[in-house]
């Protein structure tokens, strides 16, 4: 057994860790302000391969794994996890459904522009009546001719607004429950497609969530994503991965959220002296630090599962469970001992804890993945 | 066009922190980067093949074999090709005996139009290996370069001075050391880094490049350094207040007094 990163891994976070710094946490208190989407560093990213990490260089993919992969969204989402969730989201669960499920013509139509930078990808499931119970799709697709045209609505959509490429889910045949739904490839530029909505949330505020509305929306028939009927298989197999993309956004927010806090407590002095010299305060980064330690394991080890091809999906749902948690428990800290400061805008710690609580939301809340690890043990 | 950029692995020296009792630098987990020069040399050489694709970049550095991650970086950046010269025979060597031993690597790699360092490695600062390797090869040479521009085989190279610059023409082959007005160096891209190790780096010892202790090394270096220690950080400014020039002239002239300077 071994826990050393790959030589590739380490430069990689080298890499991502300089450009988050130097471009991401700059603008990271402004865009939570105005909750404008970053574009000019969403470019940027698109060009360094950032949004492509774990694909195969035949389709314009960087060439690197998953572990990779989470080291990306850890690093970017540990100075800003708005922007750990744009790269999550597109890559987990636009791009990689696509790869997994789609032909070799929608790979070279829809995967390629996702992967050489040109496009960015999101994920419609979610609707105002099918959030966790996400099997009572009320977006309907209807066949008609070679088309299907889709009618609905799906809500707090991450990318939504900004991407060009969407996976959408929508039931093709009530009658048959979950075996009657199916996922799609939609453009952004499809008749019948708007957008609705932006919500404006309490952290990760400038990740575009919106509302997607489809009125009569043509979508020609090859834009069928794997097998009609088994589009439900199609989000849960991408929620799966997608866990292990959230469950290291979560680490990157209580990284960051520790380091802030750490130099804190060195600069700060009570009573005489830096707090960093208060026992009872060192205690506290003990176990932060432990926790976090913990978390990197379980995502590491999950985003390995996945890359070895071994099962993961438990490991993913432990990762995003654990992690979130962690972040919600780190950050929570943070501000504790950053006293009256950390709950000012002064400190990044006050918006760290707003974006962790996202992260136990969103992509199966924390009750979801307990039901799923539960049932992997009490069979 | 083929070009050559000399790189250094130094020490961060952002990260190099002081301890507070002895007073020396702590090496210790201080993280090992390509040099802040030499890697506005290397942009400068990326920008050329940005523009021209059919160029070729090949990267030269001595250093312990540690120095691969900094190649490896390089080559992420972009560049095609990473020659580490590495030798316990060369340990120590000083400017002249470095430049004998990256100025013997370049010979052998031979086909070159263009050589690209950096004005001065951060760790050493005596910004002399890049001149004299000029120098060893028969190569004319501009320093301290901010700008430039290819023409066929015409360089027009800006050379900053310390008051103004100098526009300077030169053909190639020549050799340029960039300082970092040059340009800023990009990232390393995502997919770089996962190439940068399916390639291989060319190694060589002293024995490859036919070197011998007495041009190469510590014994065969003439610069001793005979102590080395950390300047006393300066005291902060003063800055002097004062509504008109003779109120100021005036504040200006007090503090001096005070000080018995005047
Ligand atoms: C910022 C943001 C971004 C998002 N991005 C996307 C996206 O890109 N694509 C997408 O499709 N969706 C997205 N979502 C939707 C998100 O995945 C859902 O909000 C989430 O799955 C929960 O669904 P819900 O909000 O309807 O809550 P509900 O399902 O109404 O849940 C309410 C509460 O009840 C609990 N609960 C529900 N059922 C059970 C049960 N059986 N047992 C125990 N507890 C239960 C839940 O855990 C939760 O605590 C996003 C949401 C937000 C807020």
């Amino acid at each position: 057994m071994t826990f050393q990163l790959t030589k590739e891994q380490e430069l990689l976070r080298t890499m991502v860790r300089k450009f988050a710094e130097t471009e991401v946490e700059p603008i990271a208190a402004e865009i939570d302000q105005t909750g404008e989407f970053p574009k000019e560093n969403v470019e940027k990213m698109k060009k360094l391969g950032l949004l492509s990490i774990p694909f195969p260089t035949e389709w314009h993919g960087a060439g690197g794994d998953n572990v990779s992969y989470a080291i990306a969204v850890e690093e970017l989402s540990r100075v800003c996890g708005t922007t750990g969730v744009i790269c999550s989201a597109h890559t987990s669960l636009c791009a990689w459904p696509i790869y997994h499920f789609g032909t070799d013509e929608q790979k070279k139509k829809y995967l390629v522009p996702l992967l050489n930078g040109e496009k960015l990808g999101a994920f419609g499931l979610t609707e105002p009546n099918a959030g966790t119970d996400a099997a009572g799709q009320q977006t309907k697709a209807v066949k008609d001719g070679d088309s299907w045209i889709l009618n609905g609505s799906k809500i707090f959509i991450t990318n939504g607004g900004m991407a060009d490429t969407f996976v959408v889910m929508a039931m093709t045949d009530k009658s048959k429950g979950t075996r009657g739904i199916s996922a799609f490839i939609v453009e952004s530029s499809y008749e019948g497609f708007s957008i609705g909505k932006k919500e404006d949330k309490m952290g990760i505020r400038a990740s575009a969530t919106t509302e997607l509305i489809f009125e009569n929306c043509r979508i020609p028939a090859e834009n069928l994503l794997g097998v009609e009927g088994k589009g439900f298989k199609v989000a849960m197999t991408t929620l799966d991965g997608g866990r292990i993309g959230i469950a290291a956004q979560a680490l990157g927010i209580a990284q960051g959220a520790l380091d802030k806090t750490v130099a804190y407590l060195d600069q700060r002095k009570q009573f005489g002296m830096k707090l960093k010299k208060m026992q009872a305060l060192q205690f506290e980064i003990a176990d932060m630090k432990t926790r976090v330690e913990a978390a990197r394991l379980l995502v590491y080890s999950a985003a390995w599962k996945k890359e070895t091809g071994q099962p993961y999906s438990v490991d993913a749902a432990m990762a995003k469970l654990f992690a979130s948690e962690t972040a919600m428990h780190v950050t929570t800290k943070a501000v504790q001992l950053h006293g009256g400061y950390g709950y000012t805008k002064d400190y990044p710690v006050e918006r760290m804890m707003r974006d962790a609580k996202i992260t136990e939301i969103y992509e199966g809340t924390s009750e979801v993945q307990k039901m799923v690890i539960a049932g992997s043990v009490l069979r | 066009m083929k070009i050559i950029v000399c790189v250094k692995q130094v020490p961060d020296t952002n990260e190099v922190k002081i301890d507070p009792k002895t007073g020396t630098l702590i090496r210790e987990g201080v993280p090992s980067i390509m040099n802040n020069d030499d890697a506005n040399a290397l942009e400068a050489a990326l920008k050329i093949k940005d523009a021209e694709p059919s160029t070729h970049i090949t990267m030269v550095t001595m250093g312990p074999p540690q120095a691969d991650v900094m190649l490896r970086e390089g080559l992420a950046m972009g560049a095609d090709e990473a020659v580490l010269v590495s030798d316990r025979l060369v340990a120590g060597s000083d400017t002249w005996a470095t430049s004998n031993c990256i100025s013997a690597a370049i010979k052998k790699i031979g086909d070159y139009d263009l050589i690209l360092a950096g004005r001065q490695a951060i760790d050493g600062d005596t910004a002399q290996v890049g001149p004299q390797i000029a120098e060893k090869l028969g190569l004319p040479q501009v320093t301290y370069v901010e700008d430039l521009e290819i023409e066929g085989d015409k360089l027009t190279v800006k050379r900053a001075l310390e008051d103004g610059y100098e526009m300077i023409e030169v053909k190639l082959p020549c050799l340029l050391t960039a300082i970092k007005e040059l340009n800023e160096p990009r990232y390393m891209s995502v997919p770089g880094i996962f190439s940068a190790y399916k390639k291989d780096i060319t190694v060589w010892g002293a024995a490859d490049l036919e070197l011998s202790a007495d041009i190469v090394g510590l014994d065969a270096s003439p610069t001793n350094v005979y102590r080395s220690f950390t300047p006393e950080p300066k005291g902060k400014g003063k800055m002097i207040d004062g509504d008109t020039p003779a109120e100021l002239v005036s504040g200006l002239l007090s503090e001096l007094k005070a000080k018995h300077l005047v």
